[in-house]
């Protein structure tokens, strides 16, 4: 008995000493709190931990929207030390949950001041990307032109055409109604209410999520739906090309300017983190163009850092809208129970 | 007395240590969260929810579709857990691991076959998308398993000889199926029914794929509460009230299934099963295996031959670079996968197992309100809302062992949704033994532990790999809380689909067409291992 005792009590002794060293310096490792989306090369990530000596673990935590109640839910005890992912259409509630410490990057230099949006930098812009309508190549000719506007979905000739996600359950899908809504604001003459009982009439389709629209509705592409229309990202046609065997020459698909949204991607350093220096030097890392120039082909969306390389079959099949659509944050998070209600009266 | 009470306390301890810690602190921790925000109480959301107009509908939407759907099921699955029971027929084995490949799929997979099939240029040339027939559908698609396997396993214990005596008597087929075999197989149709009810009251993927804006349960709409809307009040009141429906019925099924547990004379497979010599059994057979063939094995078709596919062409290739990047981390590698996905199952398997046979125990053995409100607590977890379930962790299992971001969460969450499979298999199994042959074995000297090891454990054993299947399968497809906590960074095979499906592209169709087909291979496979450890100890009797 005598000797095993021993081994235990040395043992203990020993995590204890480990236990306190790890408490003073810096630590071993940060977590990572994100959404399911998010991807990048193993080798980017050790290279921050080349760098800093300090190891990434990353924590996939469901949807955009799960992953941000889940951060209010433990914000007292947090599990992670950075979270990623969160978007425009979330953010204005996030802060409002004092989730963040603020946190100045050296980065933002490189970063176009339109993507800044909180002043108190408690988030940092990592990435943007736009969600716009995509239309299949194969449906449109001379005799009908792909729709120009979001006026023409409503045109009896692209009726039945269009199938679009539900703005309860979708982020795109809340991403082009919040795009609607800044095109035919509540004080214009025709409104936003007006014209989705118009596409309502014109028989569009609404899906629940993404996957059930494109791959499921939307005829273009790898798609094998029977609806020509469809909300998706402005990125989605170089997918289509990157992801095909062979490699066509011209995307199958194209993107309609008109009505996009643009959705950007911030990061922050969570409240409550005993990792906060660290945890800074990762925002950092973010924005360098190691990590920014794998953001095109891993995820699909464009880097914030405007040094960053985009991939030429990135840069040749995407379109960039030239004025993307944006609400206020703050307005988003006042109305966005109302909207979503409203249209779902409005579309039910 | 006294020591039957100790004995079932030692029976229920770990289980409800268990589900104490597990499953009620995480629930009452999520639901103070919400309805008591600041420490003090809040009525109004659950107020407001219970005077809404469109959420009463929603109420009555949950329930009466979980009851058609459950129903639809009975009645088509029952004579398929004849057949399967019954005869003994080539491939017999084979098709009741394929019955469960169903209950593994993703929903997002499974519903993109659905709609191709339902759609105006389907097989049955109507459009059914977006009605309730594809609900009903869908869900008897998932659930068809339970009540073949539930039912089945408990069917061919019972001897034909019974049957055959009511016939000598001079009952009718029909009458002696329904004055003998029917009262019989009462337990495991309600326990099957039981399960089939609870999965499709909180029906989720299903309804928000296949249904569109005009249906939501009550689950799809805590999940836009509490994900959609961030609001978290309204999600706690709706899951209060999912909670306590189920909790009623729950309660209700208890106490009648104490009433009509029947004991009766266990026999051996090798009896109860024979060849189809009949034209009428032929055509039995061959009836229901190609109502299996057309109800779940048109969708899988649909989803081989999309991974074999590619720009019109037939190819291995989504299998063959199943294993290269393309460039892209969206590719997990399918060995991973595959292995990931194995370990979490196998742990979740194992806790399932225990915590469930002894749970079951209890429920087979016991009677009166406690034993009943055990039965009723075990069951809850499979009524709960996935989103409730999964906040509830984050909020609950923090302290003092960290446990949010271990390994260790997602075994425990599936083992939670496995635990009532176990027990309703076991359970009736169990209760079926008859206490006339314990004390029978008693009386000619065998102590305790030796009756149990005789008479039950054989029996036990059957239930527990029975339960095992079910609780492997649950697993696989990451039912439940899953998609809600935060998970260590290992995708499993429904992980790695959809982070497949998250980017258009052909190539990332295909490859998530192709692992879907390796988990449908996968769950066959480990169904039909452990249907061959059952089929080897069937000599034990």
């Amino acid at each position: 008995m005598r000797p095993l005792l021993a081994r235990i009590l040395l043992l203990i002794a020993g995590l204890a000493v480990l236990a306190a060293a790890c408490g003073e310096s810096r630590p071993d490792e940060i977590v990572l709190m994100t959404h399911d989306s998010f991807a990048v090369p193993e080798e980017t990530l050790l290279a921050f931990e080349e760098d800093s000596g300090v190891a990434v673990r990353v924590l996939p935590s469901g949807d955009a929207g799960s992953m941000v109640n889940q951060a209010i839910l433990t914000k007292d005890n947090p599990v992670a030390d950075v979270l990623f992912g969160i978007d425009n259409t979330f953010l204005s509630r996030a802060l409002a949950e004092d989730l963040f410490i603020p946190y100045e990057s050296a980065g933002l230099d490189a970063v176009d001041p339109e993507l800044i949006l909180d002043p108190q930098h408690r988030v940092t812009p990592i990435d943007f990307g736009d969600v716009c309508l995509n239309y299949d190549k194969e449906a449109f000719g001379p005799d009908l032109p792909p729709p120009q506007t979001l006026a023409d979905l409503t045109d009896a000739r692209y009726r039945g055409m269009l199938v679009v996600e539900d703005p309860a359950s979708s982020s795109p899908g809340l991403a082009f109604l919040l795009a609607t809504i800044a095109a035919f604001p509540d004080d214009a003459a025709y409104t936003w209410t007006d014209y989705w009982a118009d596409l309502r009439d014109n028989d569009v389709r609404v899906e629940a999520g993404w996957e059930a629209a494109y791959y499921g509705s939307f005829s273009g592409g790898s798609a094998e739906g029977d609806r020509p229309l469809v909300v998706s990202y402005a990125s989605s046609p170089p997918a289509e090309v990157i992801f095909a065997d062979p490699r066509p020459d011209e995307a199958p698909t194209g993107v309609i300017t008109d009505g996009c949204f643009r959705q950007i991607e911030f990061a922050g350093i969570l409240a409550g983190t005993d990792a906060e220096e660290a945890a800074g030097e990762f925002i950092d890392f973010m924005l360098s163009t190691t990590f920014q120039n794998e953001v095109p082909l891993n995820m699909f969306v464009f880097p914030a850092n405007r040094q960053a390389t985009l991939p030429p079959e990135f840069v040749e099949h995407t379109q960039v809208p030239e004025s993307p659509r944006t609400v206020d944050p703050e307005l988003i998070a006042e109305n966005r129970n109302e909207w979503i209600q409203t249209w779902t009266e409005i579309m039910r | 007395m006294r020591r039957r009470r100790l004995g079932t306390l030692a029976l229920a301890a770990l289980p409800l240590a268990f589900l104490g810690y597990f499953f009620v602190y995480p629930l009452v921790s999520i639901l103070i969260r919400g309805l008591a925000p600041g420490g003090d109480f809040d009525g109004a959301p659950l107020v407001d929810v219970l005077t809404s107009g469109d959420l009463r509908g929603v109420a009555w939407f949950t329930l009466w579709q979980a009851a058609a759907s459950t129903a639809l099921t009975l009645i088509i699955g029952l004579p398929g857990a004849y057949v399967l029971a019954r005869f003994r027929f080539p491939g017999r084995r084979l098709v009741r691991a394929a019955v469960t490949i169903p209950f593994v799929l993703p929903t997002v997979v499974v519903g993109t076959a659905f709609i191709a099939l339902l759609g105006p240029g389907g097989p049955l040339g109507v459009d059914l998308r977006r009605t309730i027939w594809a609900i009903l559908l869908a869900h008897v698609f998932y659930n068809y398993a339970v009540v073949v396997r539930t039912v089945g396993s408990f069917w061919e214990r019972i001897d034909p000889a019974l049957e055959e005596a009511a016939r000598v008597l001079g009952a009718s087929r029909w009458e002696a199926f329904r004055r003998v075999t029917l009262p019989l197989l009462r337990p495991a149709i309600a326990s099957a029914s039981s399960i089939v009810f609870l999965f499709t009251f909180t029906s989720f993927g299903v309804i928000l794929i296949l249904g569109g804006l005009q249906f939501a349960t009550l689950e799809v709409e805590i999940w836009r509460q509490a994900v959609g809307l961030l609001d978290n009040s309204t999600a706690a009141a709706l899951a209060l009230l999912q909670l306590a429906g189920v909790g009623l019925l729950l309660a209700a099924y208890a106490r009648y299934q104490e009433r009509r547990a029947v004991q009766f004379q266990v026999g051996s497979t090798r009896t109860t099963a024979r060849i189809p010599a009949t034209p009428g059994a032929k055509l039995l057979v061959a009836g229901n295996v190609g109502l299996m063939a057309v109800l779940l094995g048109s969708p899988l078709a649909v989803l081989i031959l999309r991974s074999l596919r590619s720009s019109g062409r037939f190819t291995f290739d989504f299998y063959r670079d199943l294993g290269e990047s393309a460039g892209s981390v969206l590719f997990v590698p399918p060995l991973e996968a595959v292995g990931n996905s194995l370990r979490f199952a196998l742990t979740a398997t194992i806790v399932a197992i225990v915590v469930g046979m002894l749970a079951a125990a209890v429920v087979a053995y016991r009677s009166g309100p406690l034993a009943r409100g055990f039965d009723t607590l075990l069951m809850l977890p499979l009524g709960t809302s996935a989103v409730t379930i999964g906040f509830g962790f984050l909020v609950a299992l923090g302290e003092p062992v960290d446990l949010r971001t271990s390994f260790w969460i997602v075994p425990l969450a599936h083992a939670l949704i496995a635990i009532p499979f176990v027990v309703r298999t076991a359970a009736p199994l169990m209760r079926s033994v008859r206490r006339r042959l314990r004390e029978a074995a008693a009386m000619l000297g065998a102590g305790p532990g030796r009756v149990w090891r005789e008479i039950d454990l054989p029996i036990v054993r059957r239930a527990a790999l029975v339960g095992a299947a079910f609780a492997f399968a649950v697993s696989l497809g990451e039912f439940g809380a899953t998609s809600f906590i935060v998970r260590p960074d290992a995708p499993t095979l429904p992980v790695a689909i959809f982070r497949l499906l998250s980017q258009p592209g052909g190539i990332t169709f295909g490859r998530a067409m192709a692992l879907s087909v390796i988990l449908m291979v996968l769950t066959g496979a480990a169904v039909f291992a452990i249907e061959r450890f059952r089929a080897g100890e069937a000599a034990d009797f």
